[in-house]
């Protein structure tokens, strides 16, 4: 039997790679992939929870999480090719226009 | 046995994890995202999360994943000299503070609670998406409309930023 302390373990390990990558990389896209990563452990977190848990709250959740993914996914991906058409570079350090 | 397959997908998973954070090429993280996602789908399936082991594969891996490789073709970006943020060593400190943080929370949890109403047995009874249809159509109904109706803001959202401006749009531009 896996303890319960096993998935929480992959699923920080996971979130943390997460984060470095929104935090570090340049290319735009790389960093809604590393958001991806980050949702990705929050959903292992919360199946396990739910699986250790004997409750079926966790799995609704995940099942919403996977939902808003969708949506930020299809959103950013849009913001991205905006900038794109202005810009042509999808780097996060160019991006300063609404800054003043 | 699930030892072994924890094992194995826990271990590709984090492996193809750092990899879509380190590779140079954005559609090279994306397939290690693929890699990434396909394998947390097996670890739903350990936590007889089968329904959502599906969806995973089918939205993430089928539908989202699709989405950013379009969006990768469509830019036809070139992979840059310098593949860090320009202050990224400021950055790793302050990240490497946060993942500090983070497992001194996780070693000092208790992970101990209340059990709930669905033990194993009564899922595997039955099936996952029997109990998960059944909970999500009873007790979280609103929140389900909700995210329908979410779904629909963000789809308007997204066909009107990435339209295309036409000539009637740029006029009415002050």
């Amino acid at each position: 039997m896996i303890p319960l302390s096993a998935y929480v373990a992959v699923s920080a390990i996971l979130f943390a790679t997460g984060l470095i990558g929104v935090l570090v990389r340049r290319n735009f896209i790389i960093v809604l992939m590393s958001v991806e990563i980050m949702l990705n452990a929050a959903n292992i977190n919360l199946v396990a929870f739910s699986h250790y848990l004997e409750s079926m709250a966790g799995q609704i959740v995940a099942l919403f999480v996977i939902a808003i993914a969708a949506g930020e996914a299809a959103v950013g991906l849009a913001i991205i090719i905006v900038v794109f058409r202005g810009k042509l570079s999808t780097n996060v350090d160019e991006m300063n226009l609404l800054k003043w | 046995m699930t030892l072994l397959f924890f094992v194995y997908f826990s271990l590709v998973s984090i492996a193809a994890g750092v990899l879509t954070v380190a590779l140079r090429n954005p559609v090279h993280c994306g397939l290690a995202l693929l890699t990434m996602l396909l394998h947390v789908a097996g670890l739903f399936v350990l936590l007889n999360a089968e329904f959502l082991f599906a969806v995973q594969v089918i939205v993430y891996a089928g539908a989202i994943l699709v989405l950013y490789l379009f969006v990768l073709m469509l830019l036809n970006l070139k992979t840059d000299e310098r593949y860090l943020h320009a202050r990224y060593a400021v950055i790793l400190f302050a990240a490497a503070a946060i993942c500090g943080e983070m497992l001194i929370l996780v070693l000092r949890s208790p992970y101990a609670g209340m059990k709930g109403d669905a033990p194993a047995e009564a899922i595997l009874q039955d099936g996952d998406s029997y109990a998960v249809g059944i909970k999500m159509f009873s007790d979280y109904l609103l929140p389900f409309e909700i995210v329908g109706v979410f779904l629909l803001g963000a789809i308007i959202g997204a066909i009107v930023l990435a339209k295309t401006p036409t000539a009637a749009d740029v006029e009415h531009e002050p």
